[in-house]
């Protein structure tokens, strides 16, 4: 099976609706997600969200832990729970087939090499700016960055660069600071303050915004 | 307990000397981002000058006034990649075209030293050299095409 099948089946699985709402809805939280609260989220019995959730196991777009919910340990405390967060892995697919991520490669090594970053960060800057975006928190849904509140901060669970930020951290993270910063409207203000996971950017909304 | 330890060079080539309105915000952040790498996990020991605080008064090239150079040891790759890019000092990293020029050449190399071994200016330097030389082999490798540490055990 070539990888292009690969994905086209990992992404098959994502083709029913419910499966979908489960999958969004594991993909976005900032921490693991019980059978539970996923059924609930979605609107649908537990017995249904366990054989979905479990569908998107096996197609490896979520990965299962174990923990007792408690925090108790010991005989008395309860079976552990069996939580789902997304898997690492990534599938992208173009039909017909592009590579557009060996093009992304390429031109990073290229502006790394030539010392570009200043120029990428004006650029970024400038679509963002460019796309007149009305709700900051929107546009960055949209955009894949699965953004979450967390003590009054915005914080983005997922990095849709992640794999070219990996190769390129400080060329990629500065040109998605430098991009946010020019999405993000009046009184909005984002700060690199990366967390061991998700996006390194964190954002600060004014005054009101997102304080619970 | 791994009997080998990651060490790590760097050189930068500064755009302006040290005291100047220029370099002004780099010079600010330093004594906040060493203290990060002093308690980042996995931190074993950073090189300093005369001065203690940091390694901006040593020059690896005497005749080159504006060549920077910072060398520590670390406990593991991916300890020393944390600190490097999952931590504050990204935000210093993702402006460095604003400070030190690009240097067409590898300017940062790393390789395994015994544990409690302090690498000296001549030895980092002789990395660097071996890694433009010849590429990343044991002896002197980059993050992107990574060496195991000696004993063989993952890092």
């Amino acid at each position: 099976m070539s990888s292009d099948d690969a994905a086209l089946d990992a992404l098959a699985v994502l083709g029913d609706p419910v499966r979908r709402s489960l999958y969004r809805h594991v993909a976005a939280a900032p921490g693991d997600v019980t059978r539970d609260a996923a059924a609930d989220a979605v609107g649908v019995t537990r017995a249904v969200a366990a054989f979905h959730l479990d569908k998107l196991v096996d197609a490896g777009l979520l990965e299962t832990t174990f923990r007792r919910l408690s925090g108790r340990t010991g005989p008395g405390s309860g079976r552990p729970s069996k939580l789902y967060r997304r898997a690492d892995g990534e599938y992208a697919v173009s039909v017909p087939p592009r590579a557009y991520d060996t093009v992304s490669q390429l031109l990073a090594e290229v502006v790394e090499r030539a010392g570009l970053d200043t120029e990428l960060q004006a650029a970024a800057r400038a679509a963002g700016e460019a796309a007149g975006v009305a709700d900051p928190v929107v546009a960055l849904r949209e955009r894949g960055y699965e953004p979450y509140w967390d003590c009054g901060k915005l914080r983005l669970r997922n990095c849709p660069f992640h794999a070219l930020a990996e190769q390129f951290p400080a060329l990629v993270c500065g040109m998605n600071l430098a991009g946010i910063e020019g999405l993000l409207g009046e009184g909005w203000s984002a700060a690199m303050d990366p967390l061991p996971e998700g996006c390194c950017v964190a954002i600060e909304g004014p005054e009101g915004v997102g304080e619970v | 307990m791994n009997d080998f330890h990651l060490a790590q060079v760097n050189v930068g080539r500064i755009l302006a000397p040290l005291d100047s309105p220029q370099l002004a915000d780099f010079v600010a952040q330093l004594p906040e981002i060493n203290a990060l790498a002093d308690h980042a996990p996995g931190f074993v020991w950073r090189m300093v000058d005369d001065g203690g605080a940091d390694a901006t008064g040593l020059r690896p090239e005497d005749e080159d006034d504006l060549l920077l150079f910072n060398c520590s040891v670390w406990e593991s790759v991916d300890a020393l990649k944390a600190y490097v890019y999952r931590s504050d000092h990204l935000r210093v990293m993702a402006r460095r075209r604003e400070w030190f020029e690009r240097l067409a050449d590898h300017h940062m190399a790393l390789w395994w030293v015994p544990a409690g071994h302090r690498p000296g200016v001549a030895e980092a330097m002789d990395r660097v050299a071996l890694l433009r030389a010849k590429g990343s082999t044991p002896e002197a490798f980059t993050f992107r095409a990574p060496h195991p540490p000696p004993t063989g055990k993952a890092s």
